[in-house]
C-alpha cells in the first residue's frame, strides 16, 4: 500500500500498538514506560505533521483516503480520510499527547504506575485521533466510544478525592448521549436511499434533500443529544466540572484539549451536512443555549474558589462561542468554531497544565489558600499563568480572540435559511449578549489573577518559596505558549487550512 | 516615505520584545532601547507629517486634488466564502497628527521615567510595557480597518491595565487596574457590536470602503443604505467612546487609574489612550456626519461630562485626581466638539495632549519632591522648584485657555462651532462649554495656590527634580504654549493651517473654514477671568481640607464627595452586589441544585426503575429475557469496582435502551 493510502492508518495505529507495548514493559523497569511512551508520541506527532505537510493544498477535499470493507453484510467499512476540517484537530491531538508524555516525566499523580497511565494515554490518543479521520459512521462511533474507557480509568484511578463519582458520571452521562447518537446513525443508515454508513455518501444525500424533514428532526435530536453532552452544551455540562476537577493533569489537558472538540466536530462533520434541514430548525435553539453557556459559564466562574474548577467552568463559556459559530450555519461561523476549538485546546490545555503544577507546588488549588503574590514566589509560573489567562479571556493579539470575534461576526448575519425563517433579530440580540459575556469572562480571569498573582505573598511561601517552572515543564509548555502567541497575529495558521473545506461543506446552506 | 510608515508602530513593538528578552542585561535596564525606538519613530513621524502637509497644502492652495491618503494592506487570513481579514495601514492627516503626538509624548515620558522610576525593581518591565503601549496606540491610529483598530484598542487597554497595576503589591492598585479594564471593556461591548454591525452591513472592515459606500448611499451588494442600522452601529461605538475616553457615566475608572506611575498617567491617561475614543469618532467622521442621532448623542454626553467632571476636579485633594477629572472634562469638550466639527474636535485633542502631558509630568515632579500626592502636603514649591513651577504654569495657562496659549485656540474653536451649529445641542455645548471654561480656571487656580504659594506644609526638604525629568517638562512646555498657533483663524493662513494638514477631504476643508467670533472669545475670556478672581478670592488664604469652600456647600459637597454616587452604582451595586454576590451564586445554585440534581435524579430514577424491574418483574418469575437489563447496575456504579465486567453490563444496558429507542424512531419515521 502506498503512503497516501496507509498514512492515516499507520498514524492512528501507532499509539494503539504503543499502548500495548507500554503495557508490556516489565514492572521492575516501569520508568522505561515513560521513554517508550515519549518515543511513540513523538512518532505519532511526526507522522501527523507529515500528513499535514503532505496534504495537497491546491487540491483540497478529502485526501489520504483509504477504504476497505469491514463488516460487509451490515455495510460497515473502514473508511478514513482527512481534510482541512479534520487536520487542525488531528494534529493538535498528537501535539497534546506528545506534550503530555513529556510532562509525565515531571509528574504523574498518585498512585503513579506510569506503565498503566501512559498505556491508557496512548489508547486515548488513538481514539481521539480516530474520531477526526473516520468517514464511516460506525467507525466514528467505535473511536468515539474507545475514548471513554481510558478516560474513565484515568479519572477513576489517578483522580482526586471524589474520583469515583466523577469518573462514573463522566462515563454514564457520555454513554447516555452516545446511545441516542448511535440510534440516529442507524436510523440514517436505514433511511438513506441506498443503505450506507459512508459519510460522504450520506452528506450527498443530505444535500440532495433525500431525508424527509420529519425524519431529520428525530435523527438530529439523537445526534444532538450525543454531541451536546460531549461538547458539553448548557444544560448538559454538569459532568464536566466534576470530571475536570478530579482528573489528573494529563487527563484534564486531553479532556479539555481534544475530547470536548469531538462533540463540536461531530456537529460540523456529521449532523449539519447530513441533516441540513433539521439543522436549520435546531440552529436557533443551539444558538440560544450557546449564549446561555457563555453568560452562565462566566457567572459560575465568578463563584468558584478552586482554581481548577474555575478553569473547567471557563470551558463551558468558551465552547459556547464555538457552538454559537456553528449555529450560524455559515462558513464564517464554522471557521470561527474550528478556530475556537483549536485555540481553546491550546489555551485551556495550558491552563490545566498550570493548575496541575500549582497544585503540586503549593499543595492546594484553593484560590484563597494560595493567597496571592505568586509573581513574587514563583515569578515565572506566575507570568505564564498571567499570559495564558489573558489569552483565555480573548485578548486580541493572542489565540483566544479570533474564535470569539468571528463567531460574533457570523452571528450577525446567519445563514439565509435562518434569516428567511425570521431568526435574524434573535441572532443579532445574541451578538450583544455574547459580547457582554466577554466582559464577564474578563472579570473572572482578572479577579483570579488579582487573587493568585498579585499582592504580597503569604509568609509561608516567602519563607520557603516553591520551585519555579522546571526544565521539563518548559519543554512541555513551550509549544503551547508559542502557539498561544502566534495564533493571534497569524490567524491564517488555522483558517487557511480550514477555509476551503468549510466553505465547501457549508455550501448546502445559503445556496 | 508612506511605504515605510509601518515601521512607526513596528519599532516600539520590536523594542518591547527586545527589552523583555535582553533588558535586564543592558546598562540602563532596557530603557535605552525604548528611547531609541521612540526617538526614531518620532523622527519618521515628523518626516511623514511634513510629506502629508506638503501634499495637502498643494491641494488647499490650488483648490484641486484630494486630501493625502495612502493605504496598503496584506491578507491576514481567509474567513470563509471568499471573505478575508486584512492588516493594513492608512496614512492621512489624522494618522500623522496622532503619530506626532503619540511618539513625541511617549518619547518624553520614556526619558522622564529614567528619573522617576530610577531604582524601581521592575524598571525593565516598565519600559517593556511602555514600548508595547506605544506600539499598540500607534497600531490603533494607523489601522485602515475596523478589526485591526479593535485589536489596537484592546491592546492599549491591556497595557493600561498592566501599568495602572504596576505596583501590584498593593491591592488598591490592582483594584484600580481591574476597574479600568472592566469599565472600558464594558464600553467595548459597544465597540464590538458596532464593528460587527458595520461588517454585517457593509461586508468589509475597510474604513475607506465603508466611507465611500456611505457617501454613495449604498451598503453591501449595492443595496440602498439602511441608515437606521448605520446609526445603531455608530451609537454603539459611542458606548465604546464613553468607556475608553472616560465619558459620563463610565468615567469612574480614570481617576482611580491614577494609581499607576505618574508618567504613565501623562502618556496613557491624559495624552493618548483616553483620546482613542475621540480619535475613533474623528476617523469615522464622514459616517457620523451622516447620522444626526449619533452626533446629538455625542454632544449631550460631552456636555454632561465636561461639566460634571469640572465640578469634581474642584474638590479633589490629590493633585493627580484634579488633573484626572480635568482630563475627563477636556475629553468631554472633544467629544462634544465632534458633534459639530471634525477639526475642532481633533485640534483640542492635539493641543490637550501636549499641555496635559506637561501638567501630569509636572505633577510627577512635584510628587517626587513632596513625597505626597496630597495638596495639603504641598505649598511654597515655586521657590524650590523653579523649572517645574515655570513649566507647570505654562501648562496651566494653556489649560485655562489663556490667549495665546494652546488651549485658547482649540477651546475657542469648539465654542464657535457649537454656536454656528445652533439648535438644542449647539446651544447646550456653547453654554456648558463656556461655563466649563470658568470652572477649569477655578480648579486650576486652586491647584496653583495650594501647590506653589505660601510655605511648604509637607515633611522633608523638597528640591528640584533631576534633568531627566525637567528636560521633558521644558520640551513639552514649548508646544503647550505655541502649538495652538498652527490653527490660527486668519484667512490667509488657512491653506497652511492644522485644518489643512489633518483634513480628510478637500471639500470638507473648503466648506468648514476655521472661524473666529470676537464676541465668543470675549465672553470666554471674561468667564475665565471671573473663574480666576473667584479662585483668587477663595484660595489665596490657602484654605485646606474641611475649610475648602467647595466642601462647604452642604448637600452639593456630599454629592461631589460621593462622585455623584457613580462608583457606588458601578462598583458596589452592579459589580459586587448584582454580578458577584447575586448572579454568580445564583448560577452556581442553578447548576448544583437544579441541573445537576436533575441529572442525578434521572440516574436515581433509573436505579429505582431497575430495582422495581428486578424485584417485581424479574424476581416474580419472569426469568431470562430481562435478566440482562443491566440498567439496574447503572447508578449503583458508585460501588462498582473498576472491572471490565461492569462496563460490559453498562454497554449491554445502553445498547438495549438504544434498541428500544430505535424501534420508536422507526415507528415514527414510518408514520411521518
Amino acid at each position: 500500500m502506498s503512503w497516501e493510502q496507509s498514512a492515516i492508518t499507520i498514524t492512528v495505529a501507532l499509539p494503539l500498538v504503543g499502548a500495548a507495548a507500554v503495557a508490556l514493559v516489565p514492572r521492575r523497569n516501569e520508568d522505561y514506560a515513560k521513554v517508550l511512551a515519549l518515543l511513540v508520541s513523538i512518532g505519532g506527532f511526526a507522522l501527523s505533521l507529515a500528513i499535514l505537510v503532505g496534504y495537497d493544498w491546491s487540491e483540497r477535499g478529502l485526501q489520504y483516503v483509504a477504504s476497505v470493507p469491514w463488516i460487509e453484510p451490515a455495510g460497515i467499512s473502514y473508511t478514513v480520510a482527512i481534510d482541512g476540517i479534520s487536520l487542525p484537530l488531528f494534529v493538535l491531538s498528537y501535539l497534546l499527547t506528545f506534550l503530555c508524555a513529556v510532562y509525565s516525566f515531571h509528574h504523574i499523580e498518585e498512585p503513579g504506575r506510569p506503565k498503566a497511565f501512559l498505556s491508557l494515554m496512548l489508547l486515548l490518543q488513538a481514539g481521539m485521533a480516530g474520531t477526526f479521520i473516520a468517514f464511516d459512521l460506525i467507525l466514528f462511533f467505535v473511536f468515539w466510544e474507545l475514548v471513554l474507557v481510558p478516560m474513565y480509568f484515568m479519572i477513576g484511578i489517578w483522580g482526586g478525592p471524589n474520583r469515583q463519582y466523577a469518573a462514573i458520571k463522566f462515563f454514564l452521562y457520555t454513554l447516555f448521549g452516545s446511545v441516542f447518537m448511535l440510534v440516529a446513525f442507524l436510523a440514517v443508515y436505514f433511511a438513506a436511499p441506498e443503505r450506507t454508513f459512508d459519510l460522504v455518501a450520506l452528506q450527498q444525500y443530505g444535500a440532495a434533500g433525500e431525508f424527509a424533514i420529519g425524519f431529520q428532526r428525530l435523527a438530529f435530536l439523537g445526534m444532538f443529544l450525543g454531541l451536546a453532552i460531549k461538547v458539553p452544551m448548557w444544560p448538559f455540562h454538569t459532568w464536566l466540572p466534576d470530571a475536570h476537577t478530579e482528573a489528573p493533569t494529563v487527563g484534564s489537558v486531553l479532556l479539555a484539549g481534544i475530547l470536548l472538540k469531538m462533540g463540536t466536530y461531530g456537529f460540523v462533520r456529521i449532523a449539519l451536512p447530513v441533516l441540513p434541514d433539521a439543522a436549520v430548525e435546531y440552529a436557533p435553539l443551539i444558538a440560544v443555549l450557546a449564549v446561555i453557556a457563555i453568560i452562565y459559564g462566566a457567572l459560575a466562574c465568578l463563584a468558584q474558589s478552586d482554581l481548577k474548577r474555575l478553569i473547567a467552568f471557563s470551558s463551558v463559556g468558551h465552547m459556547g462561542f464555538v457552538m454559537l459559530g456553528i449555529a450560524t450555519l455559515t462558513p464564517l461561523g464554522i471557521n470561527a468554531a474550528i478556530f475556537g476549538m483549536v485555540a481553546h485546546g491550546i489555551i485551556t490545555g495550558m491552563l490545566f497544565f498550570l493548575a496541575g503544577t500549582i497544585k503540586e507546588r503549593y499543595h492546594t488549588r484553593e484560590i484563597a489558600a494560595l493567597g496571592g503574590g505568586m509573581l513574587k514566589t514563583t515569578p515565572r509560573l506566575g507570568a505564564v499563568l498571567g499570559l495564558v489567562a489573558i489569552a483565555s479571556l480573548g485578548l486580541p493579539g493572542l489565540a483566544g480572540f479570533w474564535g470569539e470575534i468571528l463567531a460574533l461576526l457570523a452571528a450577525f448575519n446567519p445563514a439565509p435559511e435562518l434569516v428567511a425563517a425570521g431568526w435574524l433579530t434573535l441572532y443579532r440580540v445574541l451578538v450583544v449578549f455574547g459580547a457582554v459575556g466577554t466582559v464577564l469572562t474578563a472579570g473572572y480571569f482578572l479577579w483570579m489573577m488579582q487573587r493568585v498573582l498579585m499582592g504580597e505573598p503569604p509568609e509561608r511561601w516567602v519563607a520557603a518559596p516553591p520551585e519555579d517552572v522546571s526544565p521539563i515543564e518548559w519543554g512541555a509548555w513551550a509549544p503551547l505558549l508559542v502557539l498561544t502567541v502566534a495564533l493571534g497575529p497569524l490567524p491564517f495558521l488555522v483558517t487557511a487550512i480550514t477555509d476551503a473545506d468549510v466553505t465547501s461543506i457549508m455550501s448546502a446552506f445559503g445556496a | 516615505m508612506s511605504s515605510v510608515a509601518w515601521l512607526i508602530p513596528a519599532l516600539p513593538a520590536a523594542s518591547a520584545v527586545v527589552i523583555v528578552a535582553l533588558g535586564r542585561k543592558m546598562p540602563v535596564g532596557g530603557a535605552e532601547i525604548g528611547i531609541l525606538s521612540l526617538a526614531t519613530a518620532f523622527v519618521l513621524s515628523l518626516v511623514l507629517a511634513v510629506e502629508v502637509f506638503g501634499a495637502n497644502v498643494a491641494a488647499t492652495t490650488s483648490g484641486v486634488g484630494e486630501a493625502f491618503l495612502h493605504t496598503a494592506r496584506v491578507e491576514l487570513a481567509p474567513i470563509g466564502a471568499g471573505d478575508s481579514l486584512f492588516a493594513g495601514i492608512r496614512i492621512d492627516g489624522l494618522t500623522v497628527m496622532m503619530f506626532l503626538l503619540v511618539t513625541f509624548v511617549s518619547l518624553m515620558v520614556h526619558v522622564y521615567s529614567l528619573g522617576y522610576l530610577h531604582g524601581d525593581e521592575r524598571f525593565t518591565w516598565y519600559y517593556a510595557v511602555l514600548s508595547f503601549f506605544s506600539a499598540a496606540m500607534l497600531l490603533l491610529v494607523v489601522s485602515d480597518n475596523l478589526m485591526l483598530l479593535l485589536v489596537g484598542w484592546e491592546l492599549v487597554g491591556v497595557s493600561s491595565f498592566l501599568l495602572i497595576g504596576f505596583w501590584w503589591e498593593l491591592k488598591a492598585n490592582s483594584d484600580a487596574a481591574i476597574k479600568a479594564f472592566l469599565t472600558t471593556k464594558l464600553g467595548d461591548v459597544g465597540l464590538v457590536v458596532g464593528v460587527v454591525a458595520l461588517w454585517g452591513q457593509f461586508g468589509t472592515f475597510d474604513i475607506a470602503a465603508i466611507t465611500a459606500m456611505v457617501g454613495d448611499g449604498v451598503q453591501a451588494g449595492g443595496a440602498p443604505l439602511d441608515t437606521g442600522l448605520l446609526s445603531f452601529a455608530l451609537i454603539a461605538f459611542v458606548l465604546g467612546v464613553v468607556g475608553k475616553s472616560a465619558q459620563f457615566p463610565l468615567h469612574t475608572w480614570l481617576p482611580d487609574a491614577m494609581a499607576g506611575p505618574t508618567p504613565v498617567s501623562a502618556l496613557i491617561h491624559a495624552a493618548t489612550m483616553v483620546t482613542a475614543g475621540v480619535f475613533l469618532v474623528a476617523r469615522l467622521y464622514p459616517l457620523y456626519s451622516a447620522a444626526p442621532a449619533a452626533q446629538a448623542t455625542l454632544a449631550v454626553i460631552g456636555a454632561i461630562t465636561l461639566l460634571m467632571a469640572g465640578l469634581l476636579a474642584l474638590v479633589q485633594e490629590d493633585i493627580k485626581k484634579v488633573l484626572a477629572y480635568s482630563t475627563v472634562s477636556q475629553l468631554g469638550y472633544m467629544v462634544a466638539a465632534l458633534a459639530f466639527s471634525y477639526t475642532a474636535g481633533i485640534f483640542h485633542l492635539f493641543t490637550h495632549g501636549f499641555f496635559k502631558a506637561l501638567l501630569f509630568l509636572g505633577a510627577g515632579s512635584i510628587i517626587h519632591a513632596a513625597h505626597s500626592n496630597n495638596l495639603r502636603d504641598m505649598g511654597g514649591l515655586a521657590k524650590v522648584m523653579p523649572t517645574t513651577f515655570a513649566t507647570f504654569l505654562v501648562g496651566t495657562l494653556a489649560l485655562m485657555a489663556v490667549p495665546p496659549l494652546a488651549g485658547f485656540w482649540s477651546k475657542d474653536e469648539i465654542l464657535v462651532e457649537a454656536a454656528a451649529a445652533g439648535g438644542y445641542t449647539g446651544s447646550l455645548v456653547l453654554v456648558v462649554g463656556a461655563l466649563g471654561g470658568a470652572l477649569t480656571v477655578l480648579y486650576m487656580t486652586r491647584v496653583l495656590y495650594l501647590t506653589f504659594a505660601g510655605s511648604f506644609r509637607g515633611e522633608g526638604h523638597p528640591h528640584e527634580s533631576p534633568r531627566s525629568m525637567t528636560g521633558p517638562l521644558v520640551a513639552l512646555a514649548v508646544p503647550a504654549a505655541l502649538i495652538g498657533l498652527v490653527n490660527l483663524p486668519v484667512e490667509a493662513f488657512q491653506p497652511y493651517a492644522f485644518s489643512a494638514w489633518t483634513m480628510f477631504s478637500l471639500e470638507y476643508w473648503q466648506t468648514h473654514p476655521i472661524a473666529f467670533e470676537p464676541a465668543i472669545a470675549a465672553v470666554a475670556v471674561g468667564l475665565a477671568l471671573a473663574g480666576f478672581l473667584a479662585g483668587w478670592a477663595l484660595y489665596r488664604a490657602l484654605p485646606l481640607g474641611d475649610d475648602d469652600p467647595a466642601r462647604r456647600l452642604g448637600p452639593v459637597s456630599t454629592v461631589l464627595a460621593e462622585k455623584y454616587y457613580l462608583d457606588r452604582l458601578w462598583t458596589d451595586l452592579v459589580t459586587r452586589t448584582i454580578v458577584r454576590d447575586t448572579a454568580a451564586p445564583a448560577a452556581v445554585t442553578l447548576n448544583d441544585e437544579v441541573i445537576d440534581r436533575a441529572v442525578a435524579g434521572a440516574g436515581r430514577a433509573t436505579v429505582a426503575t431497575g430495582r422495581r424491574v428486578y424485584d417485581d418483574v424479574d424476581q416474580r418469575g419472569i426469568d431470562g429475557v430481562l435478566h440482562g437489563l443491566a440498567t439496574s447496575t447503572w447508578w449503583s456504579g458508585a460501588r462498582l469496582r473498576l472491572s471490565q465486567s461492569g462496563n460490559v453490563q453498562l454497554y449491554a444496558g445502553a445498547m438495549l435502551t438504544g434498541v428500544v429507542v430505535l424501534a420508536i424512531v422507526f415507528a415514527v419515521g414510518e408514520v411521518s
